[in-house]
Order: structure tokens, then C-alpha cells, then sequence
């Protein structure tokens, strides 16, 4: 063992019914660097964290950390807490009904003489913590008065506190501004200063180049590598990552439409949802790919929500094919030909205890209204058509969706919205953690839709998806729609338009 | 060998394992029992014909009893089945709005401040639309609370708990109504040889079934009660649909209100009803439905309202007196809660699982 | 400078306090010439509800558990009838005392393993317990047994003893002087209120109480053992009612099988006017003292009216339940639009 390094992973193996999410992976963490955890979704990244925390039982392999003899092995976060590992969500975990300071000390609070709980020391130490942090909140306050942001820094101050060796951030900066993340970052260099180990998971390349030093990638549950920073530029980083040349894709034949001619299907006016989206003003056509850009967090997907209905529209007008409508809850944009398929597939997608027929059938259930219940024998039809069109691997259509794979359950609200008919589908993110080859053929269907003359709303974090796809963009920032991009649809352009500051190309 | 194994995890997957196995084992206990004791050991299952001086000709056996005394908790539990799946939560005022809508039906049969009469001051049907309204609306009211301000269910039909019993003694003016009157008693007696009270329940149980055969409430149901956003966003108004749960639940509650008073030919407020939340839940966890919603299977829910009833006859057969009983129950409750309990579940599949890679090794 | 906590609860408890002040000055209005002016008359609400207060202590803690006890009230009746059948039979009254603990600690602890650690719902779990309990009594006796002078010296004695107050006294129509009391029953709630408030409030237990009602995933990610608090917090829970059952059979002197009927009712509405929150996390003993008193200050009026129906307790209790339900389900929304 290298004399510097804080925790080995050797082996780790671990399987989850029906598939391998870890298959003898490998991971080295050493005093004092920044080791950046990549890989797709499904690739095994999340698994592998559980591995060390505890929370996931895995059936082979050994995990060695410095000082301690022998192989350990962590059955709760508490055991990975006492052997010096710490780990920050994504989601906060962290309890919002307690104050600030009790969360930064529950379960090692200071006590008095008295073996009472030492409220006045906490309090005080925990404001020092947060000052130190440059974070301008009032520790006795419960922590549900405060931003997601602010919970995510109290979670790190939380973890940094207990003096640990290995520091686990998995996606920590997903709900953090620029701002944050710079703070964040400060306070991460400044650990990696006194030895501490840091696991950085994050789907943000820029934020690998900020501040790692090295990187180890997965990919399908394997190990594929760990480099130096200085050894993997980003081109070779997504290359490790997708397993394939960005270029193996074939392109895509897109029609190209005349955007005065063709029919106008969704027009909206001054369009809001307080709090998440400024007024805007949007036309979507018949047979057009229309991207939203944007970083997360910038309302591309609160666009698409309110046209929806998903969201409420607090002031504006919409207009689907010419007609003023009225959208008060999805059922009504369904009625008008719309089809929504969100991005947050477990939340928001997936029926998970029902059948995969039932979960293709029902939004064309719903439109139907209750009292007319599609026959059995059309409801096997659909199901059986729609497995078929999108190959949905599936031991057979009763199955329940939730034992299928992410990709496959993606397929499935596909086939659900396309069951529907709809001239007008929202797309959010339909490609996320989906393996390459079904990403490809997702994107082939989309264009394929626009050629039959249906209208797409697709949106998506990889820019060169959409470039792929679409056929125009609108770019979001910060809830606002800054701009729509018709004929000059590249990287560069859009980059610049999604990172803003820079007008020069106006 | 092989074939055998395919029927054992069929079994397995069988929804209907526990309530049965429960029931039978129930059976298996009066078998014993009766053998044990010299008589006839499928005496439990005999039905006879008997000539009673009030009712005529009518059927007489245990079973036959099973099935009138369990009729209240089988018709609340297809309530109660509904809305633990739409809305994962209990609602725990049924037996209260049982009280209520029986007061409200013989108050309405009797005319206010009368407390004992053979004449109906209205005609029946009146009484009877009554006490199903009153029942539908203190549903639409839980319902209003849960669906619509996003309470949690216990607690919002925790007012009703708390409520219904005491409306229903002030609108009998603090007495016990008494309409002795053959055309109210017959809910609770006899049509020709049956007990009318299995008769109401099979009609109610046939139509529910209808219903959600004929519609897509089942679907819908479900559907809101696994993921209630998805739903919302695949078109469903998971709202409409948990406030009609609530309804159909309150609606049941007042069909079990009215059998339950007409056995008795009067409004007992502070009787009527009493603990049958109680049962109403626990026949819908018997009957393997997770309490936690989503999923439901409505033969399981009548099945465990049953094998609650066999249980306590045959307490009673064995000579626990019926303040007793509880105790038993209360066991017997545990103990089949405790065997679905998620880490027992996973102690047998871990055993289960070593057990194989033994005989694998071998 | 400092934004005083004036959040959503706190207004909650004050909406709380000022509803018990409102109610009692009503009752001081409509009856003050059948003596509910005179502080006896508060101190009767306090005497009655004793066993109530300690009961709605434990029910609190699991509450804040998100968690919940419904067998306390046949807990109650068992305690009772153990206490009056017990000392019937010659065991002294310290040994009951001590035995009815006992039991108290046995039936928490396995009604708090069955929920902390299978994992069984609390409110399934409860009832089996109210089965348990409520047929128990039925076993160990099924008449209605007194305690009297006879059966027990000392338990008589304790009962009846009465705590002279020093002030608030008043001159009754026969122109004496009459002393206000209190029972030792309420100096045990009182206590038992008090350490519950100061144990939820610097005690590492009753901070852990608060986090594994916030949010039971984290309190475990932050190490916390979320299974053996719930324990503990039934034990606790079975505790106080055993201690509030001894408070009860003070003030009655029997058991019987039908006593302390719909008892985990008063208990948990009186929580939950308190400000406590049935889904966890939210509340606080001195809030449930005063759901308590409104609950004892609404009986009390029934009763010195003479001529409202029995019933009116129970639905005027319901109609508060119903406002402050509704209240703190608007307070709810009002902060996730804040959040937003």
C-alpha cells in the first residue's frame, strides 16, 4: 500500500436481482487530493459509495483505510462515520424541524456537567463553523427557514466537522448557484490543504477541471480507469465514460421546415409561473424539434411545465392551434393533444407497483376519461405493440415496471405518451441515464415523429443531443428566456448563449 | 421436482396466501377442538335447516353465523380498501359515522324526540337515503380534509372519530331510539332462510366489484395511491379520485350502520359501531394489503373481515367469554403482522436463500 | 437584530394559549354565579385531568416520533383494575405502585421493539396493544372492584389527602373560609410535565425524538440509532401511562373494565390542539398541557351549565381538532410556498 493513500477499495463486487451494478471495481483514495468519481448514470458510481458507507451490502471484495488493520466492513453510515467517513447528498439529509446547530451536533452534542445538552456551547460553536464557512445565517433557526443551498452547506459543515478522513460529496453542487459552488470549492481546496481525502461525484465536467486532481472512471459497472487530471482531457474523459467515439454516432437526417408555412400548434404570450419562470413568449410548429437550453436550475423544464399545466401559469395566455385555451392541471393539455414525459423518471414517470401494460395504457386511460375502461384484450395490444415498436426488454408485459431497468422504464412512459397520440410531446430529459444505443435510437424516434408531423419539446443537459435533434432552440438563464436560436445551431453558439455575459455575436 | 417448485413460489406469489392460510388455520383449530371434545369434528362446517318461532324456516350453523356477524366489518372493509390504497392512511371514523348514520335513519323512522315506536314517522326509504347521505357526506368531509388540505389521513378523520358518535346521541336527544318495526328489522334478520345482512353484503360486494370492473376506478386508485405526482401527470386528478374513496367509505360505513341497527331494532349511539374501525383495518391488512397503499386486492380485505369473525366464534366456541377475547386477538394480530414485518420477511428470505446454496454445494 | 423565532409553531402554541384563555374567561362570564370564577374551579380541571396531563406527556413523545399510542387508554383501565384487584388481595399499595411500572415498562418495550426494530406500524401495533390490554382487564376481573378504606390504608389515604393552597381562596355563602386544594395527582403530572419538558429539551433522547420525527432517513444518516429511540420512546410512552394510570385510579378507586374508555382520544386531541404534529418532528409538552386544560375547561363548562347534552364535549373538542388541523395545514402551505 502507498504510504500516502487513505482508503483502498479492492474487488468490490455487488448485485443488485438481475443486474451487476458492481463487478470487481477497484478505487484508491489518497491524504490530500480531490478524486472525482465519473461515470454515466448507471454506471455504478452511487453503488460504489454505498458500498463504503455501509448502506449497501456488497458480496466480494475488501476495503482497507489507513490505520486501521484488516479489511473493513461498514454495515451503517454510523460504522462508516467512526472509521472517518463522511458522506453529503444530493438530497439533503439533514432534518429541516431542527435548528441549524442541532444538526451540525445531533448525535455528538456537548453536554454539561449535568449530562444535559449543552445548548449555549453548540450554539456558539456551530456559529463559528458557519462564519468560518462565510455563511451569514442564524444557527438557531430552524433549518427548514433556509434555501436548499444553505441546507447543502450546513450538510458539508456537518460531515467537515467530524473530522473526517474521507469526505464523500456525492452531487453536492447540483442545487448550489456559481457563487456556492465557488465557496464550496474554497472550503474543499481547503481540506484537501489538511489531508482530508475528498470523493467529488458530479455530472458538472467543468467543475471535474476546477478542482480535482484525479479521476477515477466507471462505466456499465466496471472499472475503466484512474488518471491524473493532467492525463484526461475532457474529449478522452467522455470518451471513457460513453465507452464509444462521440463521432460512432451516426448522424441524424433532420427535415428541415419552413417555419412561416407550417402551422402554428402551441403560440403562448407573456406565459409565468411565479418563481421559477418569467413571462415569455414562445411558437411552437407543426413537425418542428424545438430544444430548451439551459443549465439545471435555469427553468428549461418549468418552460415546458407550464405550457403542460404541470405547473399552474400565474399570468399569460396560451394558444394551442390558434384556439385560446385554459390549462389548469395536465388533464387538460392531454385534451388538447399534449404529452408531457418529466425528467424525474422515479418521481414523477413511473407507476412503480403497476404492470408495464398498465403503466403504458394509462395516460390513454385518463383521456378516455373513468367510465370508459379500455378493453383487456386492446389494452395486451397496445402493450404488446409498444414493446415490440421500442424493444423494451421485459420478462413479459405483466411484469411490474420497477423491476426493469432505468432505459427500459423510460421506454415505457415513452410508449405511454406515443400510445396517446399526441401532435404536441415534452420530452424532459428523455435520455438521462439511458445507455448509448438507446439514446441513439430515442433521438431517431423523435425525428421520426417530426416527419410524421408531430411537434417536440425536447430538453436535455447534453448540448449535443440536442444539436442532433433540433431543429431550433430557446435558450433559458435564470428563469428567462434569453434566446431562440433558428439558424445558427451550433456548440459554440449555444454554449455561449446558455453561459450568457458574452453578446458579442448579437 | 421441478414442477413442484414452480407450484411452491406460485403459492408464494399467490396474494391471497395469508388470508387463507389464516382462515384455514382458524378452521384447522375448530376441527381440533370439536374432535377433542368428542363431538363430530366438521361440526363447524354443518348448516342445517331450523324452525324458529319468529323467522320461520332458516339456515343455522357456524358458518352461517360467521358470515351474518361478519357482514358489518366485510362491507366496511371494502371502504377501508379504497382508501388505504388511494390515500395510504386509515380512516378510523367509519365506526363513529356507523353510529351516526343509524342514529340519523331511526331518528328520521321514529320522528325527533320519540324514543320507541312501531310506526314509522316517514316512509322507510326515506330513513334509509337519509342515514346512505349522511354517511356520503361525513365521507366527503374526511375526504375534503385529506385530498384536497393534504392532511394526513388519521388525523383528519380523527375529527369525524371524535364527532359523528356525539352528533349522532344529540340528534336522539341523548336516548336510545327504538323503532320496533318489522319492515326496518328485516335489514338485520332473515330474507326466506338466509340472514339478510349476508344478502346486503354480497349485493354490496357484487356491485363494488362491478364498478371497478366496468370503470377504470381500479386502475385510477392504485395508480394515485403508488405515486400520486405521476399520476397527476399522466392525467389523473388524484384528488377527485381520493375524495371519492373517502365517499365510498363513508357510504359503506352508513350501509353498515343501518344492518347494524336494524339487528338490534334501535339506535344504540354509544354502541353501534364500537372498535369496528378497528376490524375494518385490520381485515384489510389481513387480507395482505400493505397499509402503506397502492396495491389492493378487495377479496383479501373480505376474506381477512371473515377470518377476524371466524376467529372470535370460535374464541367463543371454545368458552372465552367476550370481554376476553380481545386478548387473543390482540395476539393472533401480532403475530401475523409480525410474519409480513419487512425484517422478518428478509431473516426467512436469507435463511431461505443459504438453505439453496447449501443443497447447491451438496 | 435577531429575527425572534416567530415561525408557523410558536404562533401555534400561542393560538393555543389564547383559545384556553378565551374559553376559560367564556366560562368565567357565562357562569360566574355557579362559581367558576373561583380558582377551585381551576384547580378541579387540573385534579380531574391529572392522569390525563401524564398520558398526554407519553403521547406526545411518540407523536413526535411520528409514531402513536392508542392503548393507553385500555392500559389505563388494566392499570386500574390490577391496582384495585391487587390490593384486594392484601399486596400493599407500593408494591402495586411499582408493579404497575413494571408492566409499564414491559408493554412499551415490546410494543416499541415491534415498531422500532420489524418495523410493524405503530397504529397496528397499538391496537393489538389496546386488544391486549382492554382484555386483560376482563381476565384479571370482569366486576367493578372499589378500593376503599378497607382494602388499603395508604392508597385511601393518598387519595383523599388534600394539598392546601396558601391564596385564592374564597368566602362561600355560609361565610367561610374555603381553602383551595389540590390532589397529590396533580403534583405528580405537574412533575411529570415538567421533566418530560426539560428531558425533550436538553436530554441527547429528546433532541434525537425531534430529528427522527423530522426526517427518520436522515436522523440515521447522521448516525443517530433511530430504531432504540422509538423504543425507548414506547417504553417512555408506557411509562407515563402507567404513572397516568395510577393518577386515574386515584380519583376513581376502582377498575373496571369499560373504565377510561376512548382515554387515548383526549389524549392525542389534546396533543394535537397543543400544536403537536401527528406526521412528527412538531411539538411540545407545554402546548399539550394547555390542549389538556381546553379540553378539561370545555367539560367543565358542560358540566356547571347542567343542561347542555352530554355529548357537546366531544364535538365542541372535534370542532377545535378540525380548526387547529386546518390552521396548521395552512401554516404547512405557507411555508413550501416560502420555499419555493
Amino acid at each position: 500500500m502507498e504510504n500516502n493513500v487513505v482508503l483502498t477499495a479492492r474487488g468490490i463486487t455487488m448485485t443488485f436481482p438481475g443486474v451487476k451494478a458492481l463487478d470487481n471495481v477497484d478505487f484508491t483514495l489518497r491524504k490530500g487530493e480531490i478524486h472525482a468519481l465519473m461515470g454515466e448514470n448507471g454506471a455504478g458510481k452511487s453503488t460504489l459509495i454505498k458500498c463504503l458507507t455501509g448502506i449497501n451490502d456488497f458480496e466480494a471484495g475488501e476495503i482497507h483505510i489507513d490505520g486501521i488493520e484488516g479489511p473493513v466492513r461498514n454495515h451503517s453510515t454510523r460504522d462508516a462515520q467512526n472509521v472517518g467517513i463522511s458522506t453529503v447528498y444530493q438530497e439533503v439529509n439533514l432534518c429541516p424541524n431542527l435548528s441549524v446547530a442541532e444538526n451540525l451536533f445531533i448525535g455528538r452534542e456537548p453536554l454539561t456537567k449535568l449530562h444535559t445538552v449543552d445548548r449555549a456551547s453548540y450554539n456558539k460553536r456551530s456559529q463559528k463553523i458557519m462564519d468560518d464557512l462565510g455563511i451569514e445565517i442564524d444557527v438557531t433557526q430552524n433549518l427548514e427557514n433556509y434555501s436548499l443551498a444553505i441546507q447543502q452547506m450546513v450538510a458539508i459543515a456537518r460531515a467537515v466537522d467530524m473530522d473526517c478522513k474521507v469526505l464523500i460529496l456525492d452531487e453536492p453542487t447540483s442545487s448550489l448557484d456559481d457563487e456556492e459552488v465557488e465557496k464550496l470549492f474554497v472550503l474543499m481546496r481547503r481540506l484537501r490543504e489538511q489531508g482530508v481525502g475528498i470523493v467529488f461525484v458530479t455530472h458538472f465536467l467543468e467543475q471535474v477541471y476546477a478542482v480535482c486532481d484525479r479521476i477515477t472512471v466507471l462505466r456499465n459497472g466496471t472499472f475503466v480507469g484512474e488518471y491524473p487530471i493532467a492525463e484526461l482531457p475532457r474529449v478522452k474523459l467522455v470518451a471513457a465514460m460513453m465507452g464509444k467515439d462521440l463521432n460512432d454516432l451516426d448522424a441524424i437526417e433532420k427535415e428541415q421546415i419552413d417555419l412561416d408555412k407550417s402551422e402554428v400548434v402551441i403560440d403562448a404570450s407573456s406565459l409565468t409561473h411565479a418563481g421559477t419562470v418569467k413571462p415569455f413568449d414562445l411558437k411552437i410548429h407543426k413537425g418542428e424539434v424545438i430544444g430548451v437550453g439551459g443549465l439545471l436550475g435555469s427553468g428549461r423544464s418549468e418552460l415546458a411545465r407550464v405550457i403542460y399545466g404541470a405547473d399552474k401559469a400565474s399570468s399569460g395566455n396560451l394558444k394551442v392551434k390558434g384556439k385560446e385555451v385554459k390549462i389548469n392541471q395536465p388533464i387538460d393539455a392531454m385534451n388538447l393533444g399534449m404529452g408531457m414525459l418529466p425528467d424525474d423518471r422515479k418521481a414523477e414517470g413511473i407507476i412503480g407497483d403497476l404492470s408495464i401494460r398498465e403503466n403504458i395504457i394509462l395516460a390513454v386511460q385518463a383521456k378516455r376519461g373513468m367510465m370508459k375502461p379500455i378493453p383487456m384484450k386492446k389494452q395486451e395490444e397496445l402493450a404488446d405493440y409498444y414493446i415490440d415498436l421500442l424493444s423494451i426488454k421485459c420478462p413479459s408485459r405483466e411484469a411490474k415496471i420497477n423491476q426493469l431497468s432505468g432505459g427500459n422504464q423510460q421506454k415505457v412512459i415513452l410508449a405511454r405518451w406515443l400510445a396517446t397520440d399526441a401532435d404536441f410531446l415534452i420530452l424532459d430529459e428523455p435520455t438521462r441515464g439511458i445507455d448509448v444505443g438507446t439514446k441513439s435510437e430515442i433521438q431517431k424516434l423523435v425525428v421520426d415523429l417530426a416527419k410524421e408531423g408531430k411537434s417536440i419539446m425536447f430538453i436535455s443537459s447534453e448540448i449535443s443531443e440536442m444539436l442532433r435533434t433540433c431543429n431550433r432552440m430557446v435558450i433559458m438563464r435564470d428563469g428567462e428566456k434569453v434566446e431562440e436560436l433558428d439558424k445558427d445551431l451550433t456548440q459554440e453558439s449555444v454554449m455561449a448563449a446558455i453561459a450568457g455575459g458574452d453578446k458579442a455575436h448579437e | 421436482m421441478n414442477n413442484k417448485k414452480t407450484l411452491g413460489q406460485k403459492l408464494k406469489a399467490w396474494p391471497l396466501l395469508l388470508p387463507v392460510v389464516c382462515l384455514l388455520l382458524v378452521m384447522a383449530v375448530n376441527i381440533i377442538y370439536d374432535a377433542s371434545i368428542g363431538n363430530n369434528p366438521f361440526s363447524f362446517f354443518k348448516i342445517t335447516l331450523q324452525t324458529t318461532t319468529g323467522n320461520g324456516t332458516i339456515l343455522y350453523g357456524r358458518i352461517i353465523d360467521i358470515l351474518n356477524r361478519g357482514s358489518e366489518a366485510a362491507i366496511l372493509a371494502l371502504g377501508m380498501t379504497l382508501v388505504v390504497s388511494s390515500s395510504a392512511g386509515t380512516d378510523i371514523s367509519v365506526g363513529s359515522v356507523m353510529s351516526l348514520s343509524a342514529s340519523v335513519c331511526c331518528m328520521l323512522l321514529a320522528g325527533y324526540g320519540v324514543t320507541s315506536t312501531s310506526e314509522l314517522a316517514v316512509p322507510l326509504i326515506v330513513g334509509l337515503l337519509g342515514a346512505l347521505l349522511v354517511g356520503a357526506l361525513c365521507g366527503a368531509f374526511n375526504g375534503f380534509l385529506v385530498a384536497h388540505l393534504k392532511i394526513q389521513p388519521m388525523v383528519a378523520t380523527l375529527i369525524l372519530f371524535t364527532a359523528a358518535r356525539a352528533i349522532g346521541l344529540l340528534v336522539c336527544n341523548d336516548m336510545i331510539v327504538y323503532v320496533r318495526n318489522d319492515s326496518f328489522g328485516f335489514f338485520g334478520s332473515f330474507l326466506g332462510p338466509i340472514p339478510t345482512p349476508i344478502v346486503i353484503t354480497v349485493i354490496c360486494v357484487a356491485i363494488l366489484a362491478t364498478v371497478l370492473k366496468k370503470t377504470a376506478l381500479g386502475t385510477y386508485i392504485q395508480s394515485v395511491g403508488i405515486n400520486p405526482k405521476a399520476s397527476r401527470i399522466a392525467g389523473l386528478n388524484s384528488k377527485t379520485i381520493i375524495f371519492l374513496t373517502y365517499v365510498l367509505c363513508g357510504f359503506f360505513a352508513a350501509v353498515a350502520g343501518i344492518m347494524q341497527s336494524s339487528r338490534i331494532t334501535s339506535a344504540d349511539s354509544n354502541n353501534i359501531g364500537l372498535y369496528m374501525e378497528l376490524d375494518a383495518i385490520l381485515a384489510v391488512a389481513l387480507g395482505g394489503n400493505s397499509l402503506g397503499g397502492g396495491k389492493f386486492n378487495l377479496a383479501g380485505s373480505i376474506i381477512g373481515a371473515y377470518t377476524i369473525q371466524a376467529i372470535t366464534t370460535t374464541l367463543y366456541a371454545l368458552g372465552v367469554s367476550t370481554s376476553q377475547a380481545p386478548v387473543y386477538k390482540a395476539v393472533i394480530v401480532i403475530i401475523i403482522v409480525a410474519i409480513q414485518a419487512p425484517p422478518v420477511q428478509a431473516y426467512f428470505r436469507k435463511k431461505a436463500a443459504a438453505k439453496n446454496a447449501a443443497k447447491e454445494v451438496a | 437584530m435577531k429575527n425572534t423565532k416567530l415561525n408557523g409553531n410558536t404562533i401555534l402554541l400561542f393560538i393555543t394559549i389564547a383559545l384556553f384563555v378565551v374559553l376559560y374567561a367564556g366560562g368565567c362570564i357565562a357562569y360566574g354565579e355557579k362559581g367558576f370564577t373561583h380558582f377551585q374551579t381551576f384547580l378541579n380541571i387540573l385534579i380531574t385531568n391529572a392522569g390525563l396531563i401524564c398520558i398526554s406527556c407519553g403521547l406526545t413523545v411518540v407523536m413526535l416520533t411520528a409514531g402513536i399510542d392508542i392503548s393507553v387508554g385500555a392500559v389505563v383501565a388494566m392499570d386500574c383494575m390490577l391496582l384495585a384487584v391487587g390490593m384486594q388481595k392484601g399486596i400493599g399499595a407500593v408494591p402495586m405502585i411499582l408493579i404497575i411500572l413494571l408492566i409499564g415498562v414491559v408493554f412499551g418495550a415490546v410494543q416499541g421493539y415491534l415498531i422500532g426494530y420489524l418495523q410493524i406500524q405503530p397504529f397496528i401495533v397499538t391496537m393489538a396493544g389496546m386488544f391486549f390490554a382492554r382484555g386483560m382487564t376482563a381476565v384479571i376481573c370482569t366486576d367493578q372492584v372499589s378500593i376503599t378504606q378497607e382494602t388499603n390504608e395508604l392508597f385511601y389515604n393518598i387519595a383523599n389527602y388534600k394539598i392546601k393552597l396558601p391564596f385564592g381562596g374564597y368566602i362561600n355563602n355560609h361565610d367561610v373560609y374555603v381553602e383551595p386544594y389540590i390532589r397529590v395527582g396533580v403534583v405528580v403530572a405537574l412533575l411529570v410535565l415538567i421533566l418530560i419538558f426539560l428531558m425533550l429539551r436538553y436530554t441527547k433522547f429528546g433532541r434525537a425524538l425531534y430529528a427522527v420525527g423530522g426526517s427518520e432517513q436522515s436522523a440515521a444518516m447522521m448516525g443517530l440509532n433511530v430504531k432504540l429511540t422509538k423504543l425507548k420512546a414506547y417504553v417512555l410512552c408506557s411509562v407515563l401511562t402507567s404513572i397516568g394510570g395510577i393518577c386515574y385510579c386515584l380519583n376513581t378507586m376502582s377498575g373496571s373494565v369499560q373504565q377510561a374508555l376512548g382515554y387515548e382520544m383526549d389524549a392525542i386531541s389534546s396533543a394535537v390542539i397543543g400544536g403537536t404534529l401527528l406526521t412528527g418532528g412538531v411539538g411540545n409538552v407545554v402546548g399539550t398541557f394547555f390542549g389538556v386544560l381546553i379540553n378539561g375547561t370545555i367539560s367543565s363548562i358542560v358540566k356547571t351549565n347542567g343542561k347542555l347534552a352530554s355529548s357537546w364535549p366531544n364535538i365542541l373538542t372535534a370542532a377545535l381538532l378540525f380548526l387547529f388541523i386546518v390552521i396548521q395545514s395552512i401554516f404547512a402551505v405557507i411555508r413550501e410556498k416560502k420555499k419555493a
